[in-house]
């Protein structure tokens, strides 16, 4: 049976249009298309529902080394107040998720993970945290709107003290009066711009929309839906769970070693100190008329198969078709091809990420 | 104007038929970003599929309401595929040289009817 989020009556009330994702009945789009939805986060201000993600409460005296055990990431110099990205992995090496870890202090920890992943995340993490720890599943209680784009400063701004508000990326504040409800607002996003992620509790989940559209309003802000969610992450080459990261794929072949400190004691990493990688993460632009997408075989100039992609679509920004992929680390890479049905069309590696938005 | 029920439009003009879709297709692909036509000189089979388009998030496939042989193919969509979405029932993909004609031809009204 599909689940709503506290907003499903905002979604349509603005028109949204409402598909099935990891559960949840939520917009893709809304009457303007997701090529606009996409170029309004990235030149204006847009608001994203992401309540279907997942919360997890980590705490106790022993909350630190509890969570440290469960993630590749390096959990101790995490600042209060800090959001740290990191992975999750199988005693194999393979993935679980990647998620979000907010440090309240050593003995408080919010886990944010996919919406997808949230039940396994959370059996998982049960079955495995370390004596002096407790974790509670607090999902289903937490309303989650992401205000993401070059104007959502000052959007906030009208609406909240700034003062309270942390400057840098990847930080957080709680209890924060954002428009007269209480939120926590933390510096993260999933689009490549600038914004913020707003939780609050379930019961003011449409005040707190309405209050940011408004706020919005002359600023042009406008609702986003999962179509554009996916084509902005995409064009940033934001890995996505099931797609770049699965649990056949070792956390060292992922193009996100900086987020694996093998010096970590962690579930997975003798797996993954003992088996070398052999894929890598590498990006794509169509040579080629097409569209590639996930999942088609990747072929080097001589036809053996390499690999294969595992996002695709069109960048609308910086315009063209990308795909990034997942290609045997031996394998000579300036041009392949990509098999998109029954044509094989020509490719060029290019570096990630397909998109940087400038300062 | 006629019409398949997988909402293909058809404009004839003597043995030459013009092909393309229709603005309710248009709108639930949503943005098309993508069109794959056959080149001039193939051959295109009634109800068959001769081409694909491609929105943001999926593939489509587009069925010929008639048999012949491919004369013109619109570069301008191929260029700019948003031109579908902008007016569909201008935005032709090919022009053939008529053999045959679907049986499965809709009216515009017994289309109309099927989309409501």
């Amino acid at each position: 049976m599909t689940k709503r989020t506290a907003l499903y009556d905002t979604h349509i009330k603005y028109g949204g249009k409402i598909v099935e994702f990891a559960g949840y009945e939520l917009p893709v789009q809304y009457k303007n298309g997701i090529i606009f939805e996409h170029n309004i986060v990235r030149n204006g201000v847009g608001l994203f529902d992401v309540s279907h993600m997942g919360e997890v409460l980590i705490t106790g005296e022993n909350a630190e080394n509890a969570l440290q055990k469960l993630v590749t990431n390096r959990v101790s110099t995490i600042a209060e107040n800090q959001c740290r990205y990191t992975l999750m992995c199988y005693a194999s090496g393979g993935i679980v998720d990647d998620l979000l870890i907010y440090k309240y202090n050593t003995k408080k920890y919010l886990l944010v993970v996919n919406a997808a992943n949230v039940d396994k995340d959370f059996d998982w993490i049960i079955n495995n945290l370390d004596e002096g720890a407790k974790a509670e599943n607090i999902s289903n209680g937490i309303t989650q709107i992401a205000i993401q784009g070059p104007k959502s400063k000052d959007v906030l701004s009208k609406i909240t003290d700034m003062s309270k508000i942390p400057e840098k990326m990847y930080h957080f504040a709680d209890n924060i009066d954002v428009g007269g409800i209480e939120c926590l607002v933390s510096t993260t996003g999933y689009t490549g711009e600038s914004g913020y992620e707003v939780y609050c509790d379930n019961k003011f989940a449409s005040k707190l929309y309405e209050i940011l559209m408004t706020a919005g309003s002359e600023f042009d802000i406008q609702p986003i839906g999962l179509g554009a969610r996916d084509t902005l992450r995409f064009e940033s080459s934001m890995p996505l769970y099931g797609h770049e990261l699965t649990k056949d794929t070792l956390a060292t072949e992922v193009g996100l070693d900086m987020f694996v400190k093998l010096d970590c004691d962690f579930i997975g990493r003798d797996a993954l100190v003992a088996n070398k990688p052999k894929y890598e993460r590498i990006g794509l632009i169509l040579i080629d008329k097409g569209i590639a997408r996930e999942h088609f075989e990747v072929l080097d100039k001589e036809g053996n198969i390499i690999g294969m992609t595992t996002s695709g679509g069109i960048c609308p920004t910086i315009g063209g078709a990308y795909a990034m992929a997942r290609v045997l680390l031996s394998s000579d890479t300036e041009e392949v091809y990509i098999q998109v049905r029954n044509k094989r069309l020509l490719a060029k590696r290019v570096d990630l990420p397909f998109y940087k938005r400038s300062k | 104007m006629k019409y398949l029920s997988s909402h293909e439009w058809l404009k004839q003009n003597g043995n030459l038929a013009k092909i393309g879709i229709s603005a309710f297709a248009a709108e639930e692909l949503g943005d098309i970003v993508f069109v794959d036509l056959p080149e001039v000189g193939d051959e295109v089979i009634a109800n068959e599929t001769f081409a694909e388009i491609e929105s943001v998030k999926a593939v489509s496939e587009v069925n010929s309401p008639v048999s012949g042989t491919v004369v013109a193919v619109n570069e301008a969509v191929v260029d700019s595929p948003e031109s579908v979405n902008e007016d569909a029932l201008e935005a032709w993909f090919i022009e053939v040289e008529v053999t045959e004609v679907s049986d499965k031809l809709l009216t515009e009204d017994e289309y109309q009817a099927s989309i409501e």
